[in-house]
C-alpha cells in the first residue's frame, strides 16, 4: 500500500486545518486551577507528554498524508442535524478500514463535531452520533474495536469560524486522527 | 425605626479566590463585562440617591457606595436615579431630609446614606429609603465589613432597596459564572470565570487549552461543576470555589456531560454514553457514588435539570425526531413524558425558582431563541430576538433570565426580564463569552 508518512505539522497545513488543534498532544494545563482527588490522573488520556510545556513534542503521523488517494481524506463531513454518511465516503471509509484491518498496531481517534445552531450539550450529542456512525463503518470494513477511540467536542473546536452556511457545512464533521501508526 | 443589623460573613474566599485569579490570569483585572440597557420598563420608578458621607482616614472611602447603589438600580430598567446636579438638598442623616425638597422633583424615592472607618479596615455603612409620596421611611440598615467587602455591602444595599420598592428581591449581590474563549496565538483559551451579577471582580476558577463547558452551581454557591475536555476526553469535574480544589468525578468512556446538582446538593444528574454513542440521562450520588441510569432510549437523551422539589427531572431528548423537553423522576425504571409540543426544537431547560416555568432554547423560524414554557399547559412565550440565543438561566428571585446571544459575530450575555420588559445587553470586553449560570442567594 503506497503511504507517505509526513508529520502531521505539515499534514495540517497542507489539509488547512491549522485550527483544529495542535499537533502536540496536551495535556492539562493544571497550574494553579486547584487540587485535589482525581485531578490529572488521566484515566483514558492519549498523551505521552508530561504536561505543561515541558513535555516532549510528539508528532502523530497519518496515512496517506499529502496524497489524493482516499487514505488522504481525514475529514467526513455531515448534512444539518444528521449523522448519515453520505455515499461519497463509502471509498474514503473502505480504504481506512482497510488500512487498520492490515495495521493492527494503527490507532485511530475519531473526534466529532456539530456546527454552532442550538444548545451545546445537545450539539456534543450530534458530534457524538457523527463519531460513532464513522466508527462503525470503520468496523464493517475490518477496523478492530480496540484500534477506534471516539470523542465529541460539539461546536467547542469549529474548523471554520462564521456563521454562515459555508462554516456550518465544514463544522458538521468527523475528523479521522491517527495516533500510532503500523 | 426600622434600623437592624446585618451580619456579613467572613469572607476570605474573597482573598484567596482573588490570589488565585492573579496567579492564574492579570489580564482579568478590570471588569470583563460591561452592563447595557436595551430596553427597561415604560416608567421606571423615578428616585434620589444622595452620595453617602464620609467619615474615616483619607479624603475618600476605599470603595464609592452609593455610585455603586446608584449603577445597581438604574442598570436594572427599573429605576431612573436623577443625576447629582438636580439634587437641591445633600442631607445624610435622616433627620436633614426635607420632603418637599423631593417632592419638587418628582422623585418617588430617597436613599441615604453614611460610611464610617471603625477600624484600620473595619466599615460600617448605615442608609434609609423614604418614600417621599408618603413622606415615611421605608427600610433602614447599618452594614458592617472589612475593606475587601464593601462592594458585596453595595450590592446588598441595593438589593434591599430593590426589593422595598419592587417587592421582589434584588439579585445585584448574587454571581454569575460563565465560559470565556480567546484565541492565543490562533490557539482556542477557555476560561471557566465567576464573577460579581454585574460583572465586576471577575475570578478564573479553570482556564485551559481544551474546551471548557456545562458550569453549574452547587446549591449553596460553593462549589461548579464543570465538563472539561483536557486530555482529550470529556470529563465532569466539582471545584471548591474558595480553594480551587477539585475532584473528577465522572471520566467514563464516551460523553460526560451535562452536570446538574441536585436541589439538596446531594446527586449529580449528568449525560453518559455508556452504551456507544448513546446519551442517556444518569444521577450520581455524591456520597455514595453509586450511579443510577434514568433513561434507556437510543436517541440523544441530554441537558438534565431539576425541578425545585427535586422530585422531576427535566431534560431535551430527540426521540421524536427533533429535540423537546422531556420530564422524568428520578428513579431507575421511571417513564418519561414529554413536555414541549410547540416548534421543532425545544431544548436546554432550566426550570424557574418556583418550578412554574421552564427556560428553553427554542427554534422560531430559523432563529434560536430563549423562550419560557408552562409545563402543565406546554404554552410558549418567545423573550430574545437574537438568531443563535442560547443556554437560559433564571436569576435566583426567578425575575430575570440571562443567556448567551451573539453581537456583530462575538458571544455576549444579555438578561431579560420573564415577562419580556427588561433587556440588557452584558457585552464581553474581549474575546467571546456564553454559557452564563445564575448562582444562587448564598455567598459562602
Amino acid at each position: 500500500m503506497p503511504r507517505q508518512l509526513l508529520f502531521v505539522l505539515a499534514a495540517i497545513a497542507a489539509l488547512g486545518l491549522s485550527a483544529c488543534g495542535g499537533n502536540r498532544a496536551t495535556l492539562p494545563d493544571d497550574g494553579g486551577v486547584g487540587s485535589g482527588a482525581g485531578m490529572g490522573a488521566g484515566s483514558g488520556a492519549v498523551t505521552s507528554g508530561t504536561g505543561g510545556s515541558g513535555g516532549p513534542e510528539v508528532f502523530r503521523e497519518v496515512p496517506g498524508a499529502g496524497g489524493s488517494g482516499p487514505l488522504s481524506r481525514l475529514i467526513i463531513y455531515f448534512d444539518f442535524d444528521q449523522a448519515d454518511l453520505r455515499p461519497e465516503y463509502n471509498e474514503v471509509l473502505a480504504a481506512h478500514g482497510g488500512y487498520l484491518a492490515a495495521n493492527g498496531g494503527a490507532l485511530l481517534r475519531l473526534e466529532g463535531h456539530a456546527d454552532e445552531r442550538g444548545s451545546r450539550e445537545y450539539n456534543i450529542g450530534l458530534g457524538e452520533r457523527r463519531a460513532q456512525a464513522v466508527r462503525r463503518a470503520l468496523l464493517l470494513q475490518g477496523a478492530a474495536a480496540a484500534q477506534l477511540t471516539t470523542v465529541s467536542y460539539g461546536e467547542e473546536r469549529p474548523a471554520a469560524f462564521g456563521s454562515d452556511e459555508e462554516a456550518y457545512g465544514l463544522n458538521r464533521r468527523v475528523e479521522l486522527v491517527y495516533r500510532q501508526l503500523n | 425605626m426600622l434600623r437592624q443589623r446585618l451580619i456579613i460573613g467572613p469572607r476570605s474566599w474573597l482573598a484567596a479566590a482573588l490570589a488565585l485569579a492573579a496567579m492564574l490570569n492579570a489580564t482579568l483585572a478590570q471588569a470583563q463585562l460591561r452592563i447595557e440597557i436595551r430596553r427597561g420598563v415604560e416608567r421606571p420608578i423615578p428616585m434620589a440617591i444622595v452620595p453617602f458621607s464620609w467619615e474615616g482616614t483619607g479624603a475618600q472611602p476605599p470603595l464609592n457606595v452609593s455610585a455603586v447603589v446608584t449603577a445597581d438600580l438604574a442598570g436594572s430598567g427599573r429605576f431612573d436615579p436623577i443625576p447629582e446636579r438636580d439634587m437641591v438638598a445633600r442631607p445624610t442623616q435622616p433627620e436633614q431630609v426635607d420632603f418637599q425638597d423631593w417632592q419638587i422633583l418628582d422623585v418617588d424615592a430617597l436613599v441615604i446614606g453614611r460610611v464610617t472607618q471603625d477600624g484600620p479596615d473595619r466599615y460600617t455603612v448605615i442608609f434609609q429609603l423614604f418614600d417621599i409620596l408618603r413622606g415615611e421611611l421605608l427600610v433602614g440598615y447599618r452594614l458592617t465589613t472589612p475593606g475587601a467587602d464593601l462592594r458585596v455591602t453595595a450590592h446588598r444595599i441595593s438589593d434591599m432597596i430593590y426589593e422595598a420598592l419592587t417587592g421582589i428581591p434584588g439579585v445585584f449581590s448574587t454571581r454569575v459564572a460563565y465560559v470565556s474563549e480567546q484565541r492565543e496565538n490562533g490557539q482556542q483559551r477557555f476560561r471557566l470565570i465567576v464573577a460579581d451579577a454585574d460583572g465586576e471582580s471577575p475570578q478564573v476558577v479553570a482556564d485551559s487549552p481544551d474546551p471548557l463547558m456545562s458550569p453549574a452551581w452547587s446549591p449553596d454557591g460553593r462549589r461548579l461543576a464543570y465538563v472539561s475536555f483536557e486530555g482529550q476526553q470529556s470529563a465532569v469535574y466539582i471545584q471548591t470555589l474558595r480553594s480551587g480544589a477539585r475532584d473528577r468525578v465522572s471520566a467514563r468512556e464516551g460523553v460526560n456531560g451535562a452536570p446538574a446538582f441536585s436541589p439538596d446538593g446531594r446527586m449529580l444528574a449528568l449525560t453518559l454514553s455508556r452504551d456507544p454513542g448513546n446519551l442517556d440521562i444518569h444521577v450520581l450520588d455524591l456520597t455514595t457514588q453509586v450511579l443510577v441510569r434514568l433513561t434507556r432510549n437510543p436517541a440523544i437523551d441530554t441537558e438534565p435539570t431539576w425541578a425545585p422539589d427535586g422530585q422531576t427531572i427535566f431534560f431535551t431528548s430527540d426521540r421524536s425526531g427533533g429535540p423537546q423537553v422531556y420530564r422524568i423522576a428520578p428513579q431507575a425504571g421511571a417513564d418519561a413524558q414529554r413536555v414541549t409540543f410547540e416548534g421543532a426544537y425545544n431544548a436546554r431547560p432550566r426550570v424557574s425558582p418556583d418550578g412554574r416555568q421552564l427556560a428553553v432554547v427554542h427554534r422560531n423560524a430559523g432563529n434560536y431563541r430563549i423562550a419560557v414554557v408552562d409545563p402543565r399547559t406546554g404554552l410558549t412565550q418567545v423573550l430574545s430576538n437574537g438568531a443563535l440565543d442560547e443556554s437560559p438561566s433564571f436569576a435566583p428571585n426567578g425575575a430575570l433570565i440571562i443567556y448567551a446571544t451573539r453581537d456583530a459575530g462575538r458571544g455576549v450575555l444579555s438578561s431579560v426580564s420573564t415577562d419580556g420588559r427588561i433587556q440588557q445587553r452584558i457585552g464581553a470586553v474581549a474575546g467571546d463569552v456564553r454559557e452564563p449560570v445564575w448562582g444562587p442567594y448564598a455567598r459562602p
